[in-house]
């Protein structure tokens, strides 16, 4: 069956802003569709609201839209567009969702469009757990037993068949309060009689419990002719009870016997067809007791996934590739497998390496949050390893995670260490590592983790010696789905330490005797890493996505790569994050899925040195804080490190040297200190006066960064973040209040400097720039201004002799600028404004750094550095307050957001309602807004209620706000405080009677009127305002949405399209 | 604690590793198999006779040995390379550890090698000859030993594994009476076919058609095996008598003796198809299944060609009429089945029965017993 010819233009749906669960994997499956429908004729409409995504790139698609992934401006977009088909299989579960509520709304039938990929009842089928029960049922498939009871009598019933430990979750109360595990019939008692008692309306669902049980997860592909294959099988070393997510996991499987595998073989393929999925990828979740060998289905994605991207990655395998050739009417047999070039995508791929997945977290950034691991996924971000055992794959990924602070366990006792284990915490393997260096037995740790043997064996073994793994020699082998049976075409190599095999009688047996067979090489060295004469340019990815280093800075990266490819050399990169698009093999000549440690990245080096082309050089600048922490010591090694120079990142990240530049150049700086002790910080805190910013050095994303208002403060936090953390330098800066932030993205190529955007900040200074929305371009700040800034931006470029991308932040203070701080490299900015103004500022910056000057760039001349069309652009920062209970949502100078929308309109408050309704809180259009801010707000709270008292809003407030209003003439009700009593704020905002919050912070710490106020509104998915600015910005868009209607959707390529006409200078 | 040993291959290249399972030498053909799982089926499969077995997954040994997992009565492998090797005993179903059990039947075992050189070499250089010596055994010995091994090409290993006496399986059965041609049978065919409901006498290769014929089988199978097909003349001359006269059908080995009757060639693979996910089209209804493949031999097309190209129905006129291509392997688009068109019969080059490997092919045993069900109606 060749391609289908009656559909010609299809829409594909991204995943949206990265939010824990949902990241880069997505726009990863999403850019290998876009690429291969494109490749097959096909005409590609695509939406998503992610900026940072390279699928979003004018490139990758006939038109793009960067519009809220909802079903009114995707119906749009359809209406505009008239695509034949949707694929809705690649986007995650947003996507999945929205086409099935275009489906139910209509849209689809309405306007002719068939969904391609997964049918509505397939969907439909995987997502209803009833519908899907049924399916496995009819299928001859178990899973987990579930009763409902609405007594302990019918509990005790349901008992018998259920069996213990048995999971018991009171109906509707938030997070399962009131349930638990009864492991005896007395618990069982106990737990139900309370669950009953907690629910509202007296119900408890009883769920067999599977803890404990061995997790497995299997990637199947299908075609239209029923052809199905396993593309690779996935052992959780976390038993069942983590998130899959958050687990540690493995691959293939490694304790499964050959006939209890091929059953789960044979079950997964029977979940596929029952399910119905017709043609793609799927993902099928069991159980496995491990005492009985009983297998339970647990549950099935009808579509790509974050184990299939990584999947795809451990194998070789592009899932998603072939999912979109699948879903266009190519069968598997018709599809040729890219690595061997001659063999069919109809097979399953066997591997000779072990894959190691390890998920990152960032539990440091919200404390107070539970850190327990459970059903529910906390991770954000993931490492994958690559090695040729276990131990190896295991001690690679534990380095790819690149933690800010490592576990100290050492000091920790036993006991206390066995009894963390009980209950899965972040650090489990650490803590496991720990207990078998000092002799704990594996029996003892399976007995509490229930973690198989054979893994903890394994364990032991890297604990008793860390360096075991890598005994022998380093060798980069290939990743070749085929475990070396066919010669591999792509290049995506791996490090395996090996015994040396490279001649014929090793040293020890002395050379051959006379008579022996004549010693011959073996067919080739040790590297299977084949090129050719073009010189080598290595690109150091960004490693785990985690808050302060996400998707902006992969999307750099390949952007390098692209550069680079397109220069004439040989792009080269190095990651270890399998969710990338940059560890796609398709982005760059040579992939190296490595650690980026300094050890790590010169082994690629000198790989990459030798040969005929030789090294050019090695790009830090893309990768964030990763790559850059290592070019000091690529620099000392002797590698050639390409664009600004390690002495000039130096001069910018050095408080000192920078300083002494500003002063030199007559820019302002708010004062600032470094203090080495306590006693110290107290003094010079005094001198630099308050408030003040504090921080450690050496930190990213804001980390431990706070705003202290006295030295009482400044007392408690030195305490808290330096005495407890043994940190030696604390930075004191003047907290400037009030204050605009301003954010350039510039080019310079160390004799000329282009400014890319000037972006104003939403909220004001205080809140991290990767927290703050902000707008292209600025939408107050004066013309004079304006140039103030540009001429700083030049200056210090030049200055700090920049070669490729400056970021540099300032404050505006009364009309004073201030110059907060300059990063020479990449920022986190960089997709937003290249997408905002129509030109790729990271490929730039990459030609200027591989010798291009600005000149040769055929950029139009600055106008203003406002951005070059008739539109608006916001970033709104997306938060995931509402993953981890307990935690304040309330922004501050630490950045805790996991990624970003964009919102393009023709005018601010429609761009800033966009970017609101894309980062899932859409503004409300009338009902009930509360307000309730600090004395220092008061006038511009009354600046907020009056619009939306205009508008139609009824307004609350707390009994202070609500005076100060009613002072200035609108009429607010006020509300009891919750010390009040009830009926107070957090009763209303809970019953649902709230439409919109305005609250900013009156103090940090749990449980605070406004703590319990903005946790409620995140819990119930409110639009929750925490600066003013923030609010009048929200209550303008209201006031504008009213006004004008739906704001019209924009298609970037039509947006941009003028650029071109843009006179060069 | 382990030995130093060593893989010599007949070209000259060696491999360094550990002793780990019984402390002697082997030698014979190096072959590897891909296969991810299923090591102890593998050593069992009496098709691996004479050779030396690399596993590419490089840890063997996770989850032990039981009964259950036999393909035989014992290992017929002559040795097992490795990457890395486990010996626990505490694995779910475990009834033993691995390289204790490989010591107790005297197999020896090596680990520590890097077996992705070593299969690199082989796919380069093609299957040879070679040795697994502890380091008592010099180079110039062991080179030695590999010499007077002879190679696999026209070796008769058949006789080596086929049974010295007939033995009778699932007679309380309903189905029909299977007499097998014993090259090396695996447990999982005859367990495949016992399980529904046939009743399998299992016979010395060397038995004659007449024996057989006279016997009350309603059909023949012909069982895998090891070795090369071209040194079984006495059995395709058995088999040749037979077709025509009783419903016959191959696997693997079994596959090629059957050609081999027709008048079909066979010929050495360069290193063989060793594995569990090769693709094979199953040519009547169009569907692709993953295979399970152990041979190192294979049925030359029409015309003498080694692969099959292009889409048009290929049929070969045999001495016994019409025959058809089947089943082709994707990968390399060798010949992986044949049916015969005027008389009952068929084969298939890969393993339906599994063992290790996908379960996507039972159903030709189903086929296979209905094609005997049609055959004696």
């Amino acid at each position: 069956m060749p391609r289908r010819d009656d559909i010609h233009k299809i829409l594909i749906l991204g995943s949206g802003p990265i939010v824990i669960g949902q990241a880069a994997e997505f726009d990863y499956s999403g850019v290998q569709a876009c690429k291969v429908l494109r490749e097959e004729g096909y005409e590609v409409v695509l939406v998503n609201s992610n900026p940072a995504t390279i699928m979003t790139d004018p490139e990758f698609a006939d038109a793009t839209y960067i519009e809220p992934l909802l079903p009114g401006p995707v119906a749009q977009v359809i209406e505009r567009e008239r695509p034949d088909a949707l694929l809705p299989t690649l986007g995650g579960q947003t996507a999945l969702n929205l086409a099935k509520a275009l489906h139910d709304d209509g849209t689809l039938r309405r306007l002719g469009v068939e969904l391609i990929g997964a049918n509505y009842e397939a969907i439909s089928c995987a997502e209803d757990r009833e519908l899907f029960a049924v399916a496995m049922r009819d299928a001859g498939l178990r899973m987990p037993k579930s009763a409902i009871a609405t007594s302990l009598e019918d509990a005790l019933d349901a008992l018998p068949d259920l069996g213990l430990p048995c999971i018991i979750r009171p109906a509707y109360t938030l997070g399962g309060r009131g349930g638990g595990i009864a492991r005896t019939p007395e618990q069982f008692r106990t737990i139900v009689a309370r669950g009953l008692e907690a629910s509202p309306i007296g119900q408890v669902l009883l769920d067999q419990s599977v803890l404990g049980w061995g997790e497995f997860e299997l990637e199947v592909m299908r075609d239209r002719a029923d052809n199905v294959v396993i593309v690779c099988s996935i052992e959780n070393v976390d038993p069942m009870g983590v998130h899959t997510g958050d687990s540690v996991t493995v691959a293939p499987q490694q304790t499964l016997t050959d006939r209890l595998y091929q059953r789960l073989r044979d079950q997964a393929l029977a979940v596929i067809r029952a399910v119905g999925v017709e043609t793609g990828g799927s993902n099928v979740q069991f159980a496995v007791n491990p005492d009985t060998e009983e297998i339970l289905v647990i549950e099935m994605n009808p579509r790509v996934s974050r184990s299939s991207a990584l999947a795809s990655k451990a194998t070789g395998f592009p899932i998603a590739k072939i999912a979109a050739r699948l879903a266009v009417g190519y069968l598997l047999e018709e599809i040729n497998n890219d690595i061997t070039g001659v063999t069919p995508a109809s097979f399953e791929p066997t591997i000779d390496y072990v894959v190691v997945k390890w998920p990152r977290f960032a539990f440091e950034k919200f404390p107070g949050v539970d850190s327990t691991l459970s059903t529910h996924m906390k991770s954000v971000g993931e490492v994958m390893a690559i090695g040729r055992t276990f131990g190896q794959a295991f001690a690679k990924a534990l380095r790819s995670r690149e933690l800010d602070k490592p576990p100290k366990l050492t000091a920790i006792a036993d006991e206390e260490l066995l009894a963390s284990l009980q209950s899965p915490a972040p650090e489990r393997f650490e803590a496991i590592l720990e207990l078998l260096s000092r002799g704990a037995s594996v029996e003892e740790i399976h007995k509490r983790t229930s973690v198989d043997r054979w893994f903890l064996r394994e364990l032991a073994t890297l604990a008793a010696d860390p360096d075991a793994p890598f005994a022998g020699e380093r060798t980069f082998k290939s990743v070749d789905t085929c475990a070396a049976e066919f010669p591999a075409q792509t290049p995506y190599y791996y490090s395996g330490w090996e015994r040396p095999s490279s001649g014929i009688y090793s040293d020890r047996a002395g050379p051959p005797p006379p008579g022996a067979p004549e010693p011959v090489r073996p067919s080739g060295p040790a590297h299977e890493v084949r090129r050719g004469e073009r010189p080598s340019v290595v690109i150091l990815g960004a490693g785990p996505n985690r808050i302060g280093q996400g998707i902006e800075f992969d999307y750099c990266c390949v952007h390098a790569a692209m550069t680079v490819r397109e220069s004439g050399r040989d792009a080269v990169m190095i990651n270890c994050n399998p969710e990338t698009v940059s560890t796609d093999y398709d982005t760059s000549d040579r992939l190296y899925f490595e650690p980026l440690t300094l050890e790590d990245v010169l082994g690629v080096i000198e790989v990459e040195s030798a040969g005929e082309g030789g090294l050019d050089g090695v790009i830090v600048q893309f990768g964030g804080q990763t790559p850059l922490k290592l070019a000091a010591g690529l620099a000392a090694a002797g590698v050639p490190l390409l664009g600004t120079s390690v002495e000039a990142i130096d001069l910018a990240e050095d408080r000192a040297q920078f300083g002494e530049l500003l002063g030199r150049l007559g820019y302002k700086a708010p004062p600032y200190a470094t203090a080495h002790n306590v006693a110290d910080a107290l003094q010079r805190g005094d001198e630099v006066g308050y408030p003040l910013l504090v921080r450690p050095s050496y930190v990213l994303g804001g980390r431990a960064m706070e705003i202290v208002y006295s030295s009482d403060g400044l007392a408690d936090y030195l305490r808290r973040e330096v005495q407890q953390e043994g940190r030696q330098q604390i930075f004191l800066d003047r907290f400037l209040e009030n204050a605009i932030e301003v954010d350039v993205d510039a080019l310079c190529d160390g004799k000329d400097v282009w400014i890319g955007g000037i972006m104003q900040h939403v909220e004001e200074a205080g809140v991290h720039s990767g927290d703050s929305a902000c707008v292209l371009p600025p939408h107050s700040l004066g013309g004079e201004m304006l140039d103030q800034i540009r001429a700083a931006t030049r200056e210090i470029a030049l200055q700090v002799g920049v070669v490729g991308l400056l970021n540099v932040q300032y404050a505006v203070v009364e009309g004073q600028l201030y110059v907060i701080e300059a990063n020479p490299r990449a920022s986190r900015t960089v997709p937003f404004v290249s997408k905002a103004v129509g030109f790729p500022l990271a490929k730039l910056a990459c030609r200027i750094m591989l010798g291009e000057p600005i000149s040769a760039l055929g950029l139009p001349r600055e106008q203003e550095g406002l951005g070059f069309g008739d539109h608006i652009s916001v970033k709104e920062a997306v938060l995931p307050f509402d993953r981890f209970e307990g935690a304040d949502a309330v922004l501050g100078p630490e950045m805790r957001s996991t990624g970003e929308v964009m919102g393009i309109a023709r005018d601010f408050p429609t761009a800033f309602a966009k970017a609101q309704a894309a980062a899932g809180t859409p503004l409300p259009l009338g009902g009930t807004a509360f307000i309730s801010v600090t004395d220092s707000d008061k006038d511009g709270a009354f600046a907020i209620a009056q619009i939306l008292h205009d508008n139609g809003f009824r307004i609350l407030a707390t009994r202070g706000t609500a005076a100060a209003i009613a002072r200035m003439g609108v009429r607010a009700e006020a509300l009891n405080k919750i010390g009040e009593g009830s009926p107070h704020v957090v009763d209303w905002i809970e019953r649902g009677d709230v439409d919109l919050v305005v609250n900013t912070p009156t103090g940090s710490g749990a449980r605070t009127d406004g703590w319990q106020i903005r946790r409620a509104a995140v819990t119930r998915g409110i639009p929750c305002l925490t600066t003013l600015a923030a609010g009048v910005s929200a209550a303008r868009a209201i006031s504008s949405a009213r006004q004008g209607g739906a704001p019209p959707v924009l298609c970037l390529q039509e947006l941009h399209r003028g650029r071109d006409a843009v006179q060069v200078s | 604690m382990r030995a130093p040993a060593y893989i010599l291959l007949e070209d000259g290249i060696r491999f360094d590793g550990e002793s780990c399972a019984a402390d002697a030498h082997a030698v014979g053909e190096v072959v590897f198999t891909t296969g991810m799982s299923g090591y102890q089926e593998s050593v069992s499969d009496p098709s691996f006779a004479g050779q030396l077995i690399t596993f590419t997954y490089p840890h063997i040994g996770n989850y032990g040995v039981s009964a259950e997992a036999m393909e035989s009565e014992r290992p017929w492998a002559r040795a097992v390379i490795m990457r890395e090797a486990c010996d626990s005993e505490d694995a779910l179903g475990a009834e033993g550890g691995w390289l204790q059990w490989l010591s107790d039947c005297g197999v020896p075992a090596i680990s520590g090698v890097d077996t992705r050189a070593l299969v690199r070499h082989i796919r380069e250089a093609g299957a040879m000859r070679g040795g697994l010596f502890p380091e008592s055994v010099s180079p110039e010995q062991a080179a030695a030993l590999i010499a007077a091994e002879p190679a696999m090409d026209g070796q008769d290993l058949a006789a080596l594994v086929t049974p010295a006496e007939v033995t009778h399986h699932g007679q309380d059965g309903a189905g029909p009476r299977i007499a097998v041609l014993d090259t090396g049978i695996k447990s999982s065919i005859v367990r495949h076919l016992v399980a529904r409901g046939a009743r399998v006498s299992l016979y010395p290769c060397t038995t004659p058609a007449a024996e057989l014929l006279a016997s009350d089988a309603d059909a023949i199978l012909l069982a895998n095996g090891p070795g090369d097909p071209a040194a079984l003349g006495y059995v395709v001359d058995t088999v040749r008598e037979l077709v025509g006269r009783r419903p016959v059908w191959g696997i693997c080995l079994g596959h090629q003796l059957l050609c081999r009757a027709l008048g079909l060639q066979t010929f050495k693979l360069p290193f063989g198809h060793r594995g569990a996910n090769h693709p094979v089209k199953d040519l009547q209804t169009g569907r692709v299944e993953i295979t399970s493949q152990n041979h190192g031999f294979a049925v030359l097309g029409p015309a003498g060609a080694r692969t099959i190209d292009g889409i048009k129905p290929v049929r070969w006129h045999t001495d016994f009429g019409a025959a058809e291509l089947s089943h082709v392997n994707l990968y390399d688009r060798t010949v992986e089945g044949i049916e015969l068109l005027d008389v009952p019969g068929g084969a298939v080059q890969y393993h339906p029965e599994a063992g290790p490997g996908p379960h996507d092919s039972v159903y030709l045993f189903d086929r296979f017993l209905q094609r005997i069900a049609e055959a004696i109606a």
